[in-house]
């Protein structure tokens, strides 16, 4: 049996028996991949369009019923582009730029995220989760229909791993009963809560933050605008240290109430009393209240801690199984798109036996850093908007206060630092910079910023592969790499990739991680550069 | 960049007063605030992270 802990949004993948289940031989996989979230799809779509098998098993039917993250950033929409489920994404999405920040009645000041010109995907856009899973689940159907070796198994529930030297033995709960198989590696997507790591009795520290938030996604129709509203001791009643307004597709509105420490779960769950903050907080914005539905509502609390290793030999964590932050800067799921991109790759040349077993070593380092830099600015921005101490309250009041006023204070009020890619500043697979004055934003280590590039974008050339980009300069004819030439650069994308010089030959890996660059092209120093990427240096 | 640790205040005795005054009649809550309010415009004022890491630090009494 295989119990439900919720109920599915919709059904993406029924179960159905595997043809091996019934047979005494032990199927055997080279990826095996616990958890159907938008992690563990993204991984394998990536993995399966490479052509390495992957086998997701999900202990449900589809994607959980609610909104979860809503949140998506530039980065996962290339990332998702270039796995072939952007557009969907995009199209369904609600695009949004402008942000208000919010002391009391006042408006503090507004911002706007729209990055430069230039980019094929917007800054952010916010989709529930089961449409983000849908989209991915499109894209692997449509894979497969190419060939791409992907499955995934609905109400599989992995209950018991073992470690047996390379191999992981893996037993499944099917509403079948049990089976078993054989991975090379088992790469645990499993959440939060991970059951693969407490089957692996593996530690997960950090801080808990001693803070209730209250979520309540209401549909209606309204006239708000495409904004994100964020109050600091709202004005409305019984709305707690802070709100969040913020619109979802679908007329679905998602509304956060910080409610602190010592509350009554239950009795804050109570639909009437849901309603009573809802109602409070509409009417003092238009006046009347709207009809509304409640859609899903939950009361959260949060930590920031991560996993002290992301690889425990063969068996592998990403996304919130190995990392947790706080809501505040949508670090969560966009984190663990990160992950995944960083993963398949060297996994996919692991499997293929063309990169050493040490280059599973660097996801760890490298996601791991990641992870650091989203908790730290995670848990900075939970600092703001829950002091921990008599004296921070005094700041964080001041802060306020003089950002109403003066200009000067605003870059101090912390609703969340929104997600960005880390740059791997000095990691071991990237070669130091031969260009320093060259754009910072481009440097080895970074994610390659998008340009436009004739009638596209530059991050639609940078295919998953590595690839040598020529940037004005003569067109590269060295070793049998992918190779784009551009010669002649658009002016963002010369603003972007070359400054004052006149050219430049960037090295790219395939999760368009930029590896090196050079002012001019010299076979050796690529190949070498090459080599240190897939840790061969 | 130091922080500047000798005298620099022209009428030191003015703006001491004027310092007291600006808390006359302030709670001590309302006078903590206000002192807030004035680090953080200050250190604005100076920018300078060395410089602002080195005022900490005589802040608290440490040795530089």
């Amino acid at each position: 049996m295989v119990a439900t802990r919720y109920e599915t949004a919709y059904q993406l993948y029924p179960y159905e028996k595997a043809a091996g289940q019934d047979l005494d031989v032990v199927e055997h996989h080279p990826v095996v991949i616990v958890g159907g979230g938008p992690v563990g799809l993204a991984l394998a779509l990536d993995l399966g369009k490479r052509g390495t098998p992957a086998l997701v098993l999900d202990d449900h039917e589809g994607p959980g019923q609610g909104s979860k993250a809503i949140c998506f950033s530039k980065r996962s929409l290339d990332i998702a582009h270039r796995l072939g489920a952007g557009q969907p994404m995009v199209d369904k999405g609600v695009v949004w730029n402008v942000g208000r920040v919010f002391h009391g009645d006042g408006q503090l000041f507004s911002f706007n995220l729209q990055p430069e010109e230039g980019h094929r995907n917007p800054a952010f856009i916010n989709l529930q989760q089961p449409y983000f899973e849908k989209f991915l689940v499109d894209a692997i159907r449509q894979a497969q229909a190419n060939g791409a070796p992907i499955q995934i198994r609905g109400k599989n529930r992995v209950r018991h791993i073992e470690q047996d030297g390379d191999i992981t033995h893996v037993q499944v709960d099917t509403p079948d009963g049990p089976y078993q198989l054989d991975a090379d590696w088992l790469i645990a997507c499993d959440g939060a809560g991970s059951p693969t790591r407490k089957m692996m009795d593996l530690t997960f520290d950090g801080r808990v933050f001693e803070d209730n938030f209250l979520i309540a996604d209401v549909r209606m129709k309204a006239d708000f605008p495409t904004e994100r509203w964020f109050w600091f001791h709202p004005p409305f009643k019984h709305s707690g240290a802070s709100a969040l307004l913020h619109k979802q597709p679908d007329d679905v509105w998602r509304i956060d109430f910080q409610l602190g420490w010592d509350i009554d779960r239950a009795a804050e769950l109570d639909p009437d009393r849901i309603r009573a903050r809802v109602d409070a907080m509409l009417s003092s914005q238009t006046g009347t209240v709207p009809d509304y539905d409640l859609v899903w509502t939950s009361i959260y609390t949060f930590q920031c801690r991560r996993m002290k290793n992301f690889r425990h030999g063969s068996v592998i964590f990403a996304g919130d199984a190995a990392h947790q932050v706080s809501p505040f800067g949508a670090r969560g799921a966009n984190s663990g798109l990160q992950d995944a991109e960083n993963l398949a790759w060297k996994l996919d040349l692991i499997v293929k036996g063309q990169a050493d077993l040490s280059l599973l070593d660097s996801y760890a380092q490298e996601r791991e850093f990641g992870a650091d830099e989203n908790i730290l600015n995670s848990s900075r921005a939970t600092d703001f908007m829950t002091p921990k101490t008599e004296i921070s309250t005094i700041f964080r009041n001041a802060v306020l206060d003089l950002a109403g006023k003066y200009a000067f204070a605003r870059p101090f009020v912390n609703s969340g630092r929104l997600s960005v890619p880390c740059t791997y500043d000095d990691m071991p697979l990237f070669t130091a910079d031969a260009m320093p004055d060259a754009p910072a934003r481009s440097r080895p280590g970074s994610a390659c910023p998008d340009a436009p590039v004739d009638d596209g974008f530059l991050l639609d050339l940078l295919d998953g592969q590595f690839t040598v980009l020529a940037i004005s300069g003569d067109a590269p004819s060295g070793p049998a790499l992918f190779n784009v030439h551009i010669p002649d650069p658009s002016p963002l994308l010369a603003e972007r990739y070359l400054g004052a010089h006149k050219q430049a030959v960037y090295l790219i890996r395939p999760d368009q991680h930029v590896i090196g660059r050079w002012p001019a092209y010299d076979p050796d120093k690529i190949c070498a550069a090459l080599q240190r990427a897939i840790g061969k240096a | 960049m130091a922080v500047t640790l000798t005298p620099n205040i022209t009428d030191p005795d003015g703006f001491y007063t004027q310092l007291l005054a600006a808390h006359d009649g302030l709670s001590i809550e309302d006078s903590a605030a206000l002192n807030a309010r004035l680090i953080l415009v200050l250190a604005n004022h100076i920018g300078d992270r060395s410089v602002l890491t080195a005022a900490l630090k005589a802040a608290k009494l440490e040795d530089s």
